[in-house]
């Protein structure tokens, strides 16, 4: 196919500025689906991300648009993610564009995604072209916001087009900016075959099906392939395109082209994002730049909350690793919780994601401990480990130092809320940076902030002292020597592993005492007093006390009529069934997610 | 005392009243004379239909309950007993109990009552401190109590009953203990002591009261207990007390799962470990159709569960001899975890073949009794 006619874009934007629907309005308009065909958000398929509005696993999809010159233009866009979490497969997405589209709310104007979005797009050397959405909305400001983009980002926008994705209008004034402001690739058909790859997912029929923007040369059927980074070989057994929501067989994709080859891998740790696909007998002299391992930044424990479901949680690992090589996990023990998995995921967010498509499509009750970031610990004796668990802390004696993950944080808030959110980030030992004005009305304070301060309530708690106004963005930046302690929690004067967690030495106490307070009202009364400590180092530094039951009994049981104390009986039972033995002491489940939401203002 | 498999026990449900107390969640309202006269009509159809499938079964024992019982006309009450004895093989000895709001409770009616062959009576005292029975809102005082609990010796009543509560907002432990006191000097044969407790639905529970707390509710009701069989009450049931030899056996049927017969609005049965409970729609009932809702046959767990649980009511517990006659199996085979948890733990005593609550295991029966729930 002739590369002046193929455009290779993404949308980017700020959650919730409209860029799934803006994605469905123009696969409608370049009319390769049908309307019923059209479900509500043709890219994002996945139940979660429905709800949640978040796209997690870019995808992508072709269209064939007849522009105004006549002319027949194949569009290929690419989904990105939208989330923080998912930043390098943002960034391999991105790779496989020319262009992106920005799409900005006309009332909400620029957001901290939306800038560090177009500046990861820049970055790529991709061609940006702004365009308005929500314009017919009340509140809209489209003029307000053209001069934003150009101030803040400063990008052309003063001819953006002005559209409303979800009513539809200006729909094909993006199409024809994409013709006219989206280079066309240009690669060397002719050339060595070259292959980003910028996703997978695993098929039980056809095995991995791997996604890939052609740079150089050409993939077909019967080909023999290697993957540079991980030097994997692969027989090439179909390549196609994507139509929407399906996959649509070709006999080849050249230079120029976004599509899909499968070639019955069965191992998606084969096929890494990021990584080159190049011919096996005529293989590329070097790999397309970008490529990294994706390493976990927050790990936990995941246990069945019913022990019977051991095996049932390590299917649906297995099975979910499958379409998310980020995911990592490995089998663990806890003393309170028995057997279980620590995993490693990218971010808090993608935890709670395979957290509830474990719970969601796989139907398992689970148990979360508290997550965790990855420390270095120095040793006396020279060594150094990554801790991903709390519990392998050493005796502290045996501790020379350690080293916790520093971030930069970036938080655009609107003026009003600047102190509150410079209070949160001191709370929790964010050292502050800077603070830019874009407006009058905005600014964005940058502070380094240790990411364990970060994992837990953070985004709640901007949430709840911006009243929705803050928006964060956050990147590693290195590791840093931290004075660090563990807190142990102990139940009824047995520690829970499960409750243990890395703390600066100076935030112990108080989340020492706020764990405590929290457990106490999450722990039902039994018939024995039970004392919540926190512990470090075996010093105790915060105790409360469960009170003993002391009444629990149905005085009156009428006529003969026992249903109803069978119910409360039943109900009783129910509830002790999801609870956790920790000694002699039943502990609800709730009670170990409780303790990462601890922020006062609440 | 023996319950045997071919005996039968009839509770029989009046459930009018003049107003419903505050705390009530039973079933009862307050109707005209009309429907009641119509709701005893369909009663004796019920008690004659019903009849049939019974006579081999020998009635040792009828409770009228409600409701008020003593709301409605004697009449009432008298022809329901008269033509339950006739449709029914009820013993010589059966003990016939009924229920008696002391507001409605005249002379006239108790004698009546009497003549008619009820030996037993059931006063619902509650309290005997005026401020106290209006903040729950009874009908009664404590002079009318008095008057009606000697109305029913001079009817020649030898076998009374008196419900007291504890845990009453506004209760104080002296207050309860006069209560208490007062009770025990008019010398009934039976007390039942209940600690209020404030289920969903009635008009306390949206109420903000002043409840003494549970502390000071478990003292009021471990005080019941010592000062009860201080003037020679004992203790046989979690909520009631008895002087020797006139324990409740009606009641006792229910935790040593006896058969039993209910008749009337929403009345429940259970016969031959089936179960079954009737309406509780007013009109359904009296239009004598689906009088017999869905019988429910108890699995063996299901037994299992109940001889435990109701069994585990009363201060003898169960007998591991009877379970294992009744169900084949050990005790422990079944439980032997269960039991051997609560032991150590001090709220279950066994004492030989018997398997009991201690006294801080009543306290807490629930927690105890939902672990006997087979999986």
């Amino acid at each position: 196919m002739n590369q002046d006619k193929i455009r290779n874009f993404c949308i980017v934007a700020h959650i919730d500025h409209g860029k799934s629907t803006l994605a469905d309005r123009m696969i409608e308009k370049t009319g390769v689906l049908t309307l019923r065909e059209m479900q509500n958000q043709v890219l994002d398929n996945m139940d979660i991300e429905r709800e949640r509005g978040i796209t997690i696993k870019s995808q992508a999809v072709r269209m064939i648009y007849k522009a105004k010159d006549g002319e027949e233009y194949t569009f290929n866009m690419i989904d990105t993610p939208g989330h923080v979490d998912f930043g390098y497969e943002v960034s391999r997405s991105l790779a496989a564009c020319d262009g992106a589209i920005l799409v900005v709310d006309a009332t909400q104007g620029v957001e901290a995604q939306t800038l560090a979005n177009v500046y990861m797009a820049l970055d790529h050397d991709l061609d940006v072209f702004p365009v308005i959405n929500k314009i017919d909305l009340p509140s809209a400001q489209p003029q307000e916001v053209k001069d934003e983009i150009e101030d803040v980002i400063g990008i052309e926008a003063q001819d953006a087009p002005l559209i409303s994705a979800k009513n539809g209008i200006g729909i094909e004034d993006v199409l024809e900016a994409v013709v006219h402001k989206i280079p066309a690739p240009v690669g060397d058909p002719n050339g060595t075959l070259k292959a980003l790859i910028f996703d997978s997912i695993y098929d039980s029929y056809r095995g991995v099906i791997v996604f890939v923007r052609v740079r150089d040369g050409v993939i077909r059927k019967g080909m023999k392939v290697k993957f540079m980074a991980t030097d994997a070989e692969a027989d090439v057994v179909e390549v196609g395109y994507f139509g929407p929501g399906r996959f649509i067989a070709s006999d080849e994709l050249s230079a120029g082209d976004v599509g899909y080859f499968t070639a019955s891998i069965k191992n998606i740790q084969d096929t890494r994002v990021g990584d080159t696909v190049t011919d096996l007998a005529n293989p590329c002299s070097e790999a397309l730049p970008g490529y990294k391992k994706v390493m976990p930044m927050v790990y936990c424990g995941l246990y069945p909350a019913d022990s019977a479901h051991y095996s049932d949680l390590r299917d649906a690992l297995e099975k979910l690793q499958l379409n998310d090589a980020s995911l990592f996990y490995e089998p663990e023990t806890s003393q309170a919780l028995g057997f279980g998995f620590r995993a490693g995921f990218l971010g808090l967010l993608h935890l709670e994601v395979i957290q509830e498509r474990l719970e969601r499509e796989y139907d398992l009750n689970l148990v979360t401990t508290a997550p965790s970031v990855v420390y270095k610990v120095h040793k006396t004796d020279g060594t150094c480990f990554d801790l991903t668990n709390p519990t392998n802390l050493p005796d502290p004696s045996e501790i020379e130092y350690m080293e916790e993950p520093i971030v930069n944080g970036e938080i655009m808030v609107t003026t009003d809320y600047v102190g509150a959110i410079m209070q949160l980030c001191q709370e929790r030992r964010g050292k502050y940076l800077s603070t830019d004005y874009i407006e009058q009305s905005r600014a964005i304070l940058k502070y380094e902030l240790p990411l364990n301060e970060i994992i837990y309530d953070f985004f709640d708690a901007l949430k709840s002292r911006s009243r929705g106004y803050a928006s964060f963005d956050y990147e590693l930046k290195g590791y840093e020597r931290s004075e660090l302690v563990k807190l142990d929690i102990l139940i009824n004067r047995e520690e829970v592993d499960a409750l243990s967690f890395i703390v600066h030495k100076d935030g112990a106490y108080e989340r020492g005492r706020k764990m405590c307070e929290k457990l106490k009202d999450e722990i039902p009364r039994h018939m024995f007093e039970i004392p919540i400590q926190a512990a470090v180092g075996g010093k105790v530094i915060a105790r409360e006390t469960v009170k003993a039951y002391r009444k629990d009994v149905l005085a009156k049981c009428y006529g003969g009529d026992i249903s109803r104390k069978k119910k409360l009986l039943e109900k009783q039972k129910e509830g002790k069934k999801k609870m956790r033995q920790i000694g002699n002491v039943e502990v609800p489940q709730a009670a170990f997610l409780s303790v990462l939401k601890l922020d006062n203002t609440d | 005392m023996l319950i045997n498999k071919d005996s039968l026990s009839i509770y029989v449900h009046i459930p009018f009243c003049v107003r419903k107390c505050l705390y009530c969640d039973f079933l009862s309202f307050n109707c005209d004379k009309r429907a009641i006269d119509d709701y005893f009509v369909a009663l004796l159809t019920e008690v004659k239909e019903k009849s049939a499938d019974f006579r081999n079964l020998q009635v040792k024992s009828i409770f009228f309950g409600g409701g008020t019982p003593s709301y409605v006309d004697a009449e009432h009450i008298c022809d329901t007993l008269k033509c339950t004895r006739e449709n029914f093989n009820v013993a010589d000895d059966a003990e016939i109990s009924i229920e008696c709001n002391p507001a409605s409770a005249i002379y006239d009616k108790l004698q009546a009552y009497r003549e008619a062959g009820i030996n037993r009576i059931s006063i619902g005292a509650q309290s005997l401190n005026d401020e106290e029975l209006a903040r729950i809102g009874r009908a009664h005082n404590a002079d009318m109590f008095r008057e009606t609990f000697e109305n029913a010796r001079r009817a020649g009543f030898d076998n009374i009953n008196v419900d007291i509560m504890s845990a009453l907002p506004g209760q104080s432990m002296d207050s309860y203990m006069e209560t208490l006191s007062k009770v025990v000097n008019l010398n009934p044969e039976h007390i039942s002591a209940y600690s209020l407790i404030v289920e969903e639905g009635t008009p306390f529970y949206d109420m903000e009261l002043d409840f003494p707390d549970e502390e000071e509710d478990r003292r009021m009701y471990h005080e019941t207990k010592r000062f009860l069989s201080e003037h020679g009450y004992h203790r046989y049931e979690i909520s009631n007390y008895s002087r020797d030899g006139y324990e409740c056996y009606h009641n006792k049927v229910y935790w040593k799962r006896g058969n039993y017969l209910g008749l009337g609005l929403g009345a429940s049965s259970m016969v031959d470990n089936i179960r079954w409970k009737n309406t509780e729609e007013f009109n359904e009932y009296l239009s004598h159709e689906s009088n017999k809702k869905e019988l429910h046959s108890l699995t063996k767990s299901e037994c299992m569960e109940e001889f435990m649980f109701l069994g585990l009511r009363l201060t003898s517990g169960v007998c591991c001899s009877d379970f294992k006659a009744e169900f084949g199996q050990d005790i422990d085979e079944v439980y032997g975890k269960i039991i051997e948890k609560y032991i150590a733990e001090g709220l279950l005593i066994k004492d030989g073949d018997n398997l009991f609550l201690s006294d801080e295991g009543m306290d807490v029966s629930n927690t105890v009794m939902a672990d006997f729930l087979l999986d």
